[in-house]
């Protein structure tokens, strides 16, 4: 029985500030072919079509705003792949989060909620210290007992599927290690800040490293602020709009005293975010122009070598097929595909081979693992049939959800592709013209 | 201004017995459910009661059997992406959710046909076929998501209609669930079949009124190796229509010739940035198929009547790809309508070949006369035109000048000799204007059939006659 969580806005109204587009729905469905629930579940109510009328139907006080209303709206993976094919245009992961925002403030949030994102995951310090029991039981011995034993899985499915998520900790989080300013390899071109994507630093400090140094071989110096915050993607996904903007004001303190002209990102999702700073704070008087000029700076990696330096030169060739799979807030958030395929392409020898539905979620999509890991595993596993599909030795990908994901199903199907982000690609291209003795020595010459 | 929220009313058992036979999990019947099956592609609303995922045959046929006994109104869904509101429950009851039974069972190369279920999308059954040199023809611009079950109720054609047909020129073999839950086949493999009353023919475009399709064999044709696309863009409107009978005239079936007036190129300009010319009256985009130099050919033929017709400019696509995004740029027409206005009603009016221009004139005056907006295109190779109502529905009093609106566009396609609906069927919409097409003695006998095959009035009721 649905219970009420409040009773329905006296206006009608959920105050979304994309509301207007509720009309705008011109029920055509055609976001149900690219809807990964939608194609899992069969329903309405799974699909982004389904889930606008639902918010509708709330916002005009047609329904309630129950629990089954607030499960409805965290079903959706936030993938945005139906805003890719909208006729319309409607923001329809927009609408969703923003939903979710407007339920969230009506109701007492769970400690557990509060103290996940309101404390641990505001402060870098404080995160990368609860990463510390994590990598004591990968190098204790007590991962090899507990996986030898075979027990987890037995205990249970769900923990075990997390335990087996969690790839290799690297010693100390990239944060903690790597110097505030990073020259430039030769002449200075441009002043890169570098925005540091908290499981990136965490857990793939090798790829954020792989970042820095092709950013360095490109002629940028490298700033990275040590007392930058999560993005607040996270955040934004759990309706805590407040939380997040205090994040963003602050990261755009941080970057602007850095006098940068561009901010790099390495994790797609942080991209996305902070390219939506202006659109997060533009009814913050002090902040709505600090917050266009600070998103304005923002590149994916793949778009800064792509669009900016123009990455040319350098590359070594490398053996094997490379496969490259589109993470949902790097193609449908950020509308880049053609980059990352770009850069790929763009180192001699390997051979590149088109991923069928690069562009559909593996299921990662945040927390959807934990919180809905029945359908993310459904969905991650036809993911990797078509990756499977490929024979690919590598699978690139730009955005440390999706590797971790991806790494999960290259070990549930046994599949030889070994899961890499793209920076990680490119820098072994340009180890192995250093190792050749490349005449421009590991940078394009300028 | 806040209606109460839908709640279903079916009885507690009823909905007990229903998940006996589905699963639990396959019965919805919370308000957020019911809300969201309430609509299909249409502007209207109207709530069902449950809603129950069939994923066979035989659960179609204890649903309905039960339906049948509790006098519980059935309405086939596969997509909801119809254009005529036959999917709505006016009466509540249940959607019968087809979109799982999605498999294709078989594809025939040998005797050219294929066997599949009624939720499978279209477009992923002609990758499928295609995949293997063969050819579905039916091309209903929501491909991407209409399911071919939703095709056969709706008998949905779509561009290639000139040279190819509709759906009900494919349609070799039905099964289907009749309204007690008695399971029937109709037809069979050979293309040539009369023995007996051509039931399959009944059943497709029958909306959902007199069974429940729950299996479909379609013959298919050898996949045409190249393709030629041209685009005509004519000064005046009564030349482009003009067109169509000269090209048809030189001995030359195009697989599609569309007609796009000028707001509908607006609209899409708006919408995709593809830039098409506006200061035209009319647009035509032809395309021709068969072997690669048949199609060399046959495009120069059809370019050069289209200038002898009056065309400022013909532009044959240089490439499959260019020849594409004039055809994305068709199947956006319907999406971008969206953008003009909130609200749209697409009528699918059928005239001879010959009263294109008429009707284009004379709908063009209904649009002044009510002050609604009206996009036309259509696929004037075969005299299927879309006019398309731009309205919103919030405001007072525009319902209603759209419905008076749609009335005066039907009396025009009678008139003119044609017909209400050419592809997207009756359903609800059009429903109060059948006595214009239809004899008082058609929609009796029409009657009296219908109450043969569900005498209990189960089978979407309140729809098509009214």
């Amino acid at each position: 029985m649905a219970v009420a969580i409040a009773d329905p806005p006296a206006s009608g109204l959920l105050g979304l500030p994309h509301g207007e587009q509720l009309n705008a729905c011109i029920r055509c469905g055609l976001c149900l072919s690219v809807c990964p629930t939608y194609r899992e579940e069969g329903i309405e109510t799974q699909s982004p079509r389904g889930r606008v009328n639902l918010i509708k139907a709330v916002d005009e006080g047609v329904l309630h705003p129950t629990e089954t209303f607030r499960a409805h709206m965290y079903h959706c993976l936030d993938c945005r792949a139906c805003e890719s094919v909208c006729p319309p245009g409607l923001k329809i992961g927009e609408l969703i989060v923003e939903a979710r925002g407007a339920i969230e403030r009506r109701r007492p949030q769970p400690l557990l909620k509060r103290f996940i994102l309101r404390w641990l995951l505001t402060r870098p310090s404080r995160y990368e210290l609860f990463v510390w029991p994590m990598r004591l039981y990968q190098r204790s011995g007590l991962r090899w007992l507990l996986r030898a034993s075979g027990l987890l899985p037995r205990i249970s499915p769900y923990l075990a599927t997390l335990e087996a998520l969690l790839p290799d900790l690297p010693p100390r989080p990239l944060r903690q290690e790597v110097p505030v300013i990073s020259p430039a390899f030769g002449e200075e071109r441009f002043r890169v800040g570098f925005f540091l994507g908290c499981v990136m630093s965490v857990v793939f400090a090798d790829a954020s490293r792989a970042t820095m140094k092709v950013l360095r071989r490109n002629s940028c110096s490298v700033v990275t602020p040590k007392d930058q915050y999560c993005c607040g993607a996270p955040h934004i996904s759990e309706g805590e709009f407040d939380t997040a903007r205090d994040l963003a004001r602050h990261n755009i303190d941080v970057f602007e005293s850095l006098n940068v002209d561009y901010v790099v990102c390495d994790c797609a999702a942080c991209g996305a975010e902070t390219k939506g700073y202006q659109h997060l704070l533009k009814d913050d008087p002090e902040y709505a122009e600090r917050a266009r000029a600070f998103s304005a700076k923002v590149r994916d990696i793949s778009e800064f070598l792509v669009d900016v330096v123009q990455i040319d030169g350098g590359l070594a060739a490398l053996e094997g097929q490379v496969t490259y799979h589109d993470a949902c807030h790097l193609c449908h958030a950020q509308g880049i595909k053609r980059q990352p395929r770009a850069v790929v392409k763009s180192i001699p020898g390997i051979q590149y081979k088109e991923l069928p539905e690069a562009d559909w979620c593996c299921g990662s999509a945040g927390d959807y693992v934990l919180t809905h890991q029945e359908r993310a595993l459904k969905i991650l596993e036809r993911k990797m049939a078509n990756v499977n599909s490929t024979d690919a030795d590598l699978l690139v990908a730009g955005n440390p959800g999706c590797m971790l994901q991806l790494n999960l199903g290259v070990q549930r199907t046994g599949s030889k592709a070994r899961v890499v982000h793209l920076s990680q690609l490119v820098e072994a291209a340009y180890e192995a013209g250093e190792r050749q003795g490349a005449p421009n020595g590991g940078g394009p010459a300028r | 201004m806040a209606a109460a929220p839908p709640a279903s009313r079916l009885k507690p058992a009823v909905l007990e017995a229903l998940a006996g036979i589905v699963g639990r999990e396959n019965v919805l019947s919370d308000p957020e459910d019911l809300a969201v099956y309430a609509y299909d592609g249409t502007w209207d609303d109207a709530p069902p009661d449950a809603v129950v995922t069939v994923l066979n045959t035989q659960q179609v046929a204890q649903v309905l059997a039960l339906a049948n006994a509790e006098r519980i109104p059935i309405v086939g869904r596969g997509a909801g992406s119809g254009l005529s509101g036959g999917a709505i429950p006016v009466q509540g009851g249940i959607v019968l959710n087809l979109a799982r039974m999605d498999r294709i069972l078989e594809i025939d190369a040998v005797d050219m046909c294929a066997a599949a279920e009624p939720g499978v999308v279209l477009a992923r059954f002609h990758a499928e076929v295609e995949k293997r040199g063969l050819f579905y023809p039916p091309d209903p611009a929501s491909l991407k998501q209409c399911t071919l079950g939703g095709n056969v109720a709706e008998s949905a054609g779509g561009p290639r209609g000139v040279k190819y047909g509709t759906t009900k020129d494919y349609v070799l073999e039905l099964e289907v669930v009749l309204a007690g839950g008695q399971v029937i086949r109709t037809g069979g493999k050979p293309v040539k079949n009369v023995t007996g009353y051509n039931l399959t023919q009944l059943f497709i475009g029958s909306e959902g009124t007199l069974g429940i399709i729950t299996w479909i064999r379609v013959r298919l044709i050898p996949l045409p190796p190249a393709q030629r696309t041209l685009m005509a863009v004519f000064p005046r409107l009564e030349d482009a229509c003009a067109s169509v009978t000269r090209i048809l005239g030189a001995g030359i079936v195009p697989v599609a010739i569309e007609l796009f007036d000028t707001t509908t190129v607006k609209c899409v300009n708006a919408y995709t940035g593809i830039g098409l010319p506006e200061d035209a009256e009319a647009i035509v985009l032809a395309q021709v198929d068969g072997d690669a130099e048949l199609v060399v050919r046959e495009i120069a033929v059809v370019a050069e009547q289209c200038r002898l017709a009056g065309a400022a400019t013909v532009k044959v696509a240089s490439s499959n790809a260019e020849a594409d995004g004039l055809w994305a740029a068709r199947r956006a027409i319907s999406p971008s309508l969206g953008r003009v206005a909130p609200n749209k009603l697409g009528e699918d009016i059928s005239v001879p070949r010959s009263q294109i221009p008429e009707a284009v004139r004379r709908i063009q005056a209904i649009s002044r006369r009510y002050a609604i907006p009206i996009a036309i295109f259509g696929h004037a190779g075969d005299g299927n035109l879309h006019p398309n109502l731009l309205f919103d529905k919030r405001r007072p009093g525009e319902i209603e000048r759209v419905q008076a609106a749609a009335g005066e566009i039907f009396k025009t396609a009678v008139d003119l000799g044609g017909t209400l609906s050419g592809e997207h069927g009756i359903g609800l919409l059009k429903m109060p204007y059948v006595p214009l097409a239809l004899s008082p003695d058609v929609i009796s006998l029409s009657k009296q059939l219908k109450r043969v095959f569900d005498p209990n009035g189960i089978l979407n009721p309140g729809k098509v006659f009214p």
